[in-house]
């Protein structure tokens, strides 16, 4: 009997990689798929989070993915591997802080050792979702080999959506995939996406601007960098890039910044960091939680407690009473008159 | 069959499931996992991730901050 080939797919959770899976199955390939997370997936954190997006159907679009393929799919923290490819990406940035092509690599590659522990089950290749042209760092065709390369898949790397346009790989060579059904997708037109999964019955599928992660937003990678300044080095804990999509962030001296909740949903989930960070709130008026990131001088108190005051229910109030809580310390009170929105300085604002 | 605890608060989702798998890794057919979470999208994404890799939710109980959910372990 034939040996049975098996293929891990590289999950997203987007059309692209719903699509290749597919077309591998159409083919009798059985695949499993395999999902990275590297903390800047973006992942609905805000509608956990945020009042006003909770009523939003909130769902993880790779596991959907693998259900609507009846595949199983295996999800990686890489979280801590991935700050090396984040901080120091050989083959630079896009447009904002992403390293997307470093990044497709690193998850190639991890995809490779995942064969490599899985053979003895015959998994013997990957498949991506990848198409020419679809994303301007990491899916051209000149980049195409250079994953496949530096990656360590080298032929057993196979693009269904796209493989017409590359040289034939491994399974298409030794005839576990007929390479005349796959396809020659490329550019950034989604039509033929489209037209296959109107063929394929999926109706409903992820198609997110600017992709599945948070360092293509500008806004997020504005922040990750003021961070890092702030700092004084280019480190980061998981808590960090959480607490980056959370929150209004004010930066009014170089050595700390304010994550001002804006809503009752953020409030609660920054109690939760209490322990950890200077805290500041409002006890005459409704207001939001704050925490304070990075080092400051008591003598500094009364400027965050007027910042504060400034975003809560007694903004126009002649006076407001702010609590500033030191973990491990007695909370201290100031009476305060809350900023005017001219004294919120426009360059304060990460 | 033998019971399990996982705690998972203040853990966003996808980081529940990806605790709950390595977890369910360990475990053995037939072994009871309970998930105490408080990002209420593990209501959706444990069940999903159940289903798909061959595992039981057995029930789910909310109160106002936190939500358990009680897996089977399956083959």
């Amino acid at each position: 009997m034939a040996k049975q080939h098996k293929a891990v797919a590289l999950i997203s959770g987007g059309l692209d990689s719903l699509l290749a899976v597919r077309v591998l199955q159409e083919q009798g390939i059985e695949v499993e798929g395999i999902n990275f997370y590297t903390g800047f997936c973006v992942e609905g954190h805000t509608h956990a989070i945020r009042n006003h997006d909770k009523e939003k159907k909130k769902r993880n679009n790779a596991l959907w993915a693998a259900e609507q393929l009846g595949i199983k799919l295996h999800i990686v923290d890489v979280i801590e591997e991935y700050k090396d490819v984040l901080l120091n990406p050989k083959h630079g940035y896009g447009a904002n802080m992403n390293p997307c092509l470093d990044c497709k690599v690193f998850m190639v590659s991890k995809a490779v050792e995942w064969v490599k522990e899985n053979h003895k089950d015959g998994f013997d290749f990957i498949i991506t979702g990848e198409v020419i042209g679809q994303r301007p760092m990491s899916q051209r065709k000149q980049t195409m080999p250079i994953i496949a390369k530096e990656s360590g898949a080298d032929d057993i790397l196979l693009r269904p959506l796209c493989a017409k346009n590359l040289p034939a790989t491994k399974p298409e060579l030794e005839g576990w995939v007929d390479r005349e059904k796959l396809y020659d997708f490329s550019g950034r037109n989604r039509k033929p996406q489209m037209a296959l999964a109107k063929e394929f019955g999926f109706t409903d599928y992820a198609s997110p601007a600017g992709g599945c992660c948070f360092l293509t937003d500008k806004n997020y990678s504005a922040k990750l960098v003021d961070l890092w300044k702030g700092r004084g080095s280019r480190e980061y804990e998981m808590d960090d890039i959480m607490l980056l999509k959370v929150g209004r962030h004010l930066r009014p001296k170089p050595e700390f910044k304010l994550i001002i909740a804006r809503d009752a949903g953020e409030s609660k989930f920054l109690q939760g960091y209490r322990k950890q960070f200077i805290t500041i709130q409002s006890l005459s008026h409704n207001g939001p939680l704050t925490l304070v990131d990075g080092d400051i001088n008591s003598t500094d108190f009364e400027l965050v407690a007027g910042i504060v005051a400034r975003y809560g229910q007694g903004r126009d109030a002649q006076q407001v009473e702010v609590e500033v809580s030191v973990p491990n310390e007695q909370a201290q009170t100031f009476q305060i008159k809350p900023l005017t929105t001219e004294e919120v300085l426009e360059e304060w604002h990460v | 069959m033998s019971e399990h605890n996982l705690d998972a608060r203040r853990m966003l989702c996808p980081m529940p499931v990806i605790k709950t798998q390595n977890k369910v890794n360990e475990l053995a057919v037939g072994d009871i996992l309970h998930v105490v979470c408080t990002d209420p999208g593990v209501l959706s994404d444990i069940p999903a991730w159940a289903r798909i890799n061959g595992h039981e939710v057995i029930s789910h109980q909310e109160n106002e901050d936190e939500i358990t959910i009680t897996v089977r372990v399956g083959s």
